[in-house]
This record gives C-alpha cells, structure tokens and sequence, in this order.
C-alpha cells in the first residue's frame, strides 16, 4: 500500500518567520498520526500545506497520492478536515450544514440523504439536526464537524486540535469517535493537539514538532522508553530492597518516605517478576513514563525561552504536581 | 470548470440565510423609499421627460439604487465570512475559485432581483402601472445589473481585511455611484464635469437601461448601455476570479 502521505522538505515561511521548516513525513494508510507541540509549533500551518489552503514556500507532499502544489483540487477531493476553529454555518441548521457539504464535494445526489442520516447518528445528532447550528454547544459543533469531514468519506482526515476548548464529558465523547474510525481501519488520520494524554490515547505514532521541525517520531511507548524509565514504588517491610536490587532490570533503588522507589525498565513485562523476588508487599504504585516527560525531554529547554508559551509550560508544571 | 452542484450549493446557502433574514430585507428598502416618496415627491415641479412626473422619472433610478446597496452590502459581507470562519469550509472544498466565485456572485444577485420585484411592486401600486411583459423585462434588466454590483462588492470585499472599510466603502463608492449615475437627474441638461464621470459611473448604464425599460427614455441608445453593462460585467468577473484566488487562510 501506498503511503497516505508523504512529504519533502516541505517547508513554509511567513516573511523571517520559518512556520514549517523542511518537514519529511511518511504516514501509513489506516494510520493514527498524532502531531504533538506547543502553541505557534506549525501545527496548524502544516495542516493547511497539507489542505492545500496554503502554498508551500518550498518542497512538497503527496496527499493520497496526489502533489499538493501541482493537483490541488484531487488532494482536496480525498481529504477531510476539521479545523481549529470552528467552520460550520452558524445561520442554517445541522442538516443543512452536511447537505450543503455534500453538494460541494460531489457526493452523488441519490446517497446523500442516506449518508447524511449515518453521520447525524454516528455523531449522536439526529434529534438536534434541525436545530440552527447557533444554538449548539462547544461539543455539538465539533461533533457536526466532524460528521461533516467525514460525509465525503475522504482517505484522509485531517483533526486540528479537535478537542480544544471542549469540556471533558464533550471530549472523551471525540475521542470515542475518533477510536471508532481507527477501528474501521480505513481513513488516515492525522490529529493536532497541544495535549499529551490526547496524542498518547489515540495515535499510533506520534511526531513531536517544535519550531517548524520534528523533533521526534515514534510510537507513544517508543516515545516514553526513550525518555526514561517506569518508576515503581513498594510499600513492604524492611530489608525488601535488599532482595530486588539486584534483578537486572532495576537500574536504581533507594529508600524514600518510608517506601521504596526503583527504577526499572518496561514495567509492563517486568512487573511480575520485581513483586515475585520482594515477597510480601502491602501497596504497589506504578508510574508509567508519561508524554509530559517526553516533551520536557526533546522540547522543554526550547520552550523555556520562550516566555509566550508559558501556558504550555504552566500546563507541564500542573499535570507535574498532580502527580 | 464549472462546477454546477457546487454552484448551487453556495446559492442554496445564499437563498436560506436570505430569506431567514427578513429584517435585512426590509431594512435595505429604506433609503430607497425615502427617495422615491420623499425626494420623488419633494421635488415634484419639473419633469426632465414629458408625459411622466418627476417621481415617475426617478423611478428606474430608485430601482437601480435597491440593487445597488443590496448587491454592494452583500459582497462585503465576505469580510465577516472571512473572519467567522465560514468561507474557510468553502475554501476547502474541491472546487476552483470560479466555481466558487460564480457561486457567490449568482448567490448575491439574487437578494438584488428580489428587492428589485418587491419595489416593483410597490411602485406599481403608487408611482406607475406597469403592465406584466414590463415588470419581467425589468426584472430581466435587473440580472445583469445586479450580477456587475455583485461582483463589485465581493472583490473589494475579499480584499478587505476587516468591516472597519465599510463605511468608506459606502461613503466613497456606493453612494457617488449612485449619484453620478444621473438616477436623479437627466444626464442631458447636466454640468459637463457630472456627464464624463458619468461616463466612468457603471451605475450610468443600469440606470439608463432600466429608465429606457420603464419610461422608455435614454441618455444613450438601449443597446449601449445594455453592451457596457455586459463589458462590466465581464471585467468584474475576471477581476473577482482573480481577487478570490488571491484569497489565502489567514489562520
Ligand atoms: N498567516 C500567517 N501569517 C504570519 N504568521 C503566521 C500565519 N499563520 C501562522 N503564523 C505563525 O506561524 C507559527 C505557527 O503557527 P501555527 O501553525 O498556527 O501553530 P500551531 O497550530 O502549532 O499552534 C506561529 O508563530 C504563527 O504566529
Ligand atoms: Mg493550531
């Protein structure tokens, strides 16, 4: 199979300001790609190369096998998108909003009605379709966003940043949708988000991007295995470090507030065997390596310096102490 | 090149949200009342053309300053699509600008030939009779007239970046258009330096046309202005083609 993307050197600028700076990307098709950084990383500006509602400075990507700079029209036809910032009608109805969609992007007129009723229900908007969509909530609109980048049944769907701004119950409903079309298998996804858990619960790779560039790709637990290790902590009775330090995938282990911590690899497999050498334990707390470790790691002396995205950083610092 | 579904799609849109808006509809109809009965009637003495009052004579003017300030308004309107993020769907979707430039502009051009009807309508009933064949010849007259303002409007309107410029527009274009167009006044007995900007006004030649149509005066013969309103309308065509492919996101 094809790749459903593929990019080269693709790069955009905004005057000094290089948003998208030489990007070369290969994405599955049926893949979950999760595009992971802060406010102002080039997110949004690569969606839009990819979109084709920017032209590139430079370089170039295929788009379900088609050139973004040469046929722009057949990359729009096989692509969905749901943008940022919400984009549907406010002054015609839910109904409406997907007939009008369907018209635009050629679906043939005898299946539109059908696939029309499939969305609003697959969206859980069937009761409220004829609603004008400015009486909907955050999470309605998204969720008819989403119906409608996906009527046209397009290989590939862009997502930016589409849980932004929606409360949590709106949220984990997005991200029910977004499991269930990975299930199906057949449409690539290519999803933004500012949030760790969000990229880390959905994607099957993630590209870390700061500053135009990635920084880092792979899978989210490739992505925590190269941060660093699982920290375990054992409340037992005494002497009990004594018997686990020495088991070969325990790099560390001390004594710390009445309990002791060590630090291991791949706690997943290892678990079993750490609980089996140290006998009798009272409570076991496993701290997996979690994606705010990744981005302090490949992007955090980065986004230090800059004193605008000190909500990200605040964000790190908070999801830190929660812990 | 065309692409007709999706043509009709952005003038389903138009006609939906047109409809809904049924304030807008009347509130466009002020102004141009206000003329016809208070201006129309005011100066009530002297008739450029025989046979007809002053009120009848500025008639086809009054007709022409609805589609005016309909098509006009409507064009601009693109700068809030812009900015709420509605025409970015639209910029998305696997159509050429043409296509969604024509979609547009058919899409605004109708408000104007509705307005057109509804004041034809109500200058039937106090100005003038007008029999059937001239109510839809004038309505006829209206598409081109309308379709030219139209697209006047949207190509200003995708170049402006916030509605801040629509007072200008307003002060500096629409409303000398209008009256430089000799809506109100035979051009033939006016100052030269009004009848050379005249020549320059589109606004002229719909006036023309529709006051040939419906008193059956001209200032020029029918069939000019009738060719310089169809010039107009395909050197704003390829302007607004052009101005809409120029149209990049912005966020
Ligand atoms: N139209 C534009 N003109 C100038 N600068 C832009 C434009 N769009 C985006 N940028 C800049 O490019 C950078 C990347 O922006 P964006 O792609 O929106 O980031 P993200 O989506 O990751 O938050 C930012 O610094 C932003 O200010
Ligand atoms: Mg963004």
């Amino acid at each position: 199979m094809p790749p459903a993307i593929i990019t080269t050197d693709l790069t955009k600028r905004f005057g000094a300001l290089t948003a998208v700076d030489s990007i070369n990307l290969e994405i599955r098709e049926g893949e979950v790609f999760g595009l992971l950084g802060p406010n102002g990383a080039g997110k949004t500006t690569l969606i839009n190369l990819l979109a084709t509602l920017l032209k590139a400075t430079s370089g170039t990507a295929l788009v379900a096998g088609r050139d973004i700079n040469r046929e722009p029209l057949e990359v729009r036809r096989n692509i969905g998108i749901v943008f940022q910032e919400p984009s549907v009608d406010d002054l015609l109805t839910g109904r409406e909003n997907l007939w009008l969609h369907s018209l635009l992007y050629g679906v043939p007129r005898a299946e539109i009605k059908g696939r029309m009723e499939k969305m609003l229900e697959l969206v859980r908007l069937t009761a409220r379709a004829d609603s004008f969509v400015k009486t909907y909530s955050g999470g309605m609109r998204r969720r008819l966003e989403i119906a409608r980048g996906l009527i046209h049944q397009p290989k590939v769907l862009f997502l930016d940043e589409p849980t932004l701004g929606l409360d949590p119950a709106s949220r984990k409903d997005v991200w029910t949708y977004i499991r269930g079309l990975k299930d199906a298998g057949d449409t690539t996804i290519i999803l933004t988000t500012h949030y760790m858990e969000e990229a880390d619960s959905l994607a099957d790779r993630i590209g870390i991007i700061d500053q135009g560039r990635i920084i880092e790709l792979d899978t989210p637990d490739a992505l925590k295995r190269k941060v660093g290790q699982d920290i375990v902590y054992l409340t037992c009775p005494p002497g009990t470090l004594e018997k686990v330090k020495h088991l070969p995938f325990i790099s560390e282990g001390i004594e710390e507030d009445g309990r002791i911590r060590l630090t291991l690899d791949d706690s997943g497999r290892n678990l079993q065997a750490l609980l089996k050498a140290a006998g009798d334990v009272e409570e076991v707390e496993v701290r997996r390596v979690t994606l705010d470790d990744v981005f302090l790691k490949f992007a955090g002396h980065q986004i230090k310096d800059e004193t605008e995205n000190h909500s990200m950083f605040e964000r790190i610092a908070e999801s830190n102490s929660r812990r | 090149m065309f692409n007709f579904a999706a043509i009709y799609a952005l003038l389903m849109r138009e006609a939906l949200i047109y409809f809904r808006e049924k304030e807008r509809i009347a509130a466009i109809l002020v102004s141009p009342l206000l003329f016809l009965f208070v201006v129309g009637k005011g100066l009530s003495g002297s008739s450029p053309v025989e046979g007809y009052t002053y009120q009848q004579f500025i008639f086809p003017g009054i007709v022409v300053m609805v589609i005016l300030f309909t098509s006009i308004t409507y064009g601009l309107y693109i700068i809030w699509d812009k900015r709420l993020d509605f025409l970015k769907e639209v910029l998305a979707a696997p159509i050429s600008r043409t296509t969604l430039f024509l979609g547009k502009a058919l899409g605004g051009m109708l408000g104007g030939i509705i307005e057109t009807l509804l004041l034809l309508v109500i200058g039937m009933a106090f100005v003038m009779p007008l029999p059937l064949w001239k109510l839809l010849l004038c309505l006829a007259a209206s598409v081109p007239v309308a379709y030219m303002i139209t697209n006047i409007g949207l190509i200003i309107g995708a170049r402006m970046k916030s509605m801040e410029g629509f007072g200008l527009v307003m002060s500096f274009l629409t409303w000398p258009m209008f009256f430089f167009s000799g809506a109100l006044f035979d051009l033939a007995t006016a100052a030269p330096y009004i009848r050379v900007v005249a020549l320059f006004d589109p606004v002229t030649y719909a006036v023309d046309l529709m006051r040939y149509v419906l008193i059956g005066y001209g200032y020029f013969p029918p069939l000019v202005s009738l060719g310089a309103l169809l010039g107009f309308c395909a050197v704003t065509t390829a302007l607004g083609v052009a101005a809409f492919g120029a149209i990049q996101q912005e966020k």
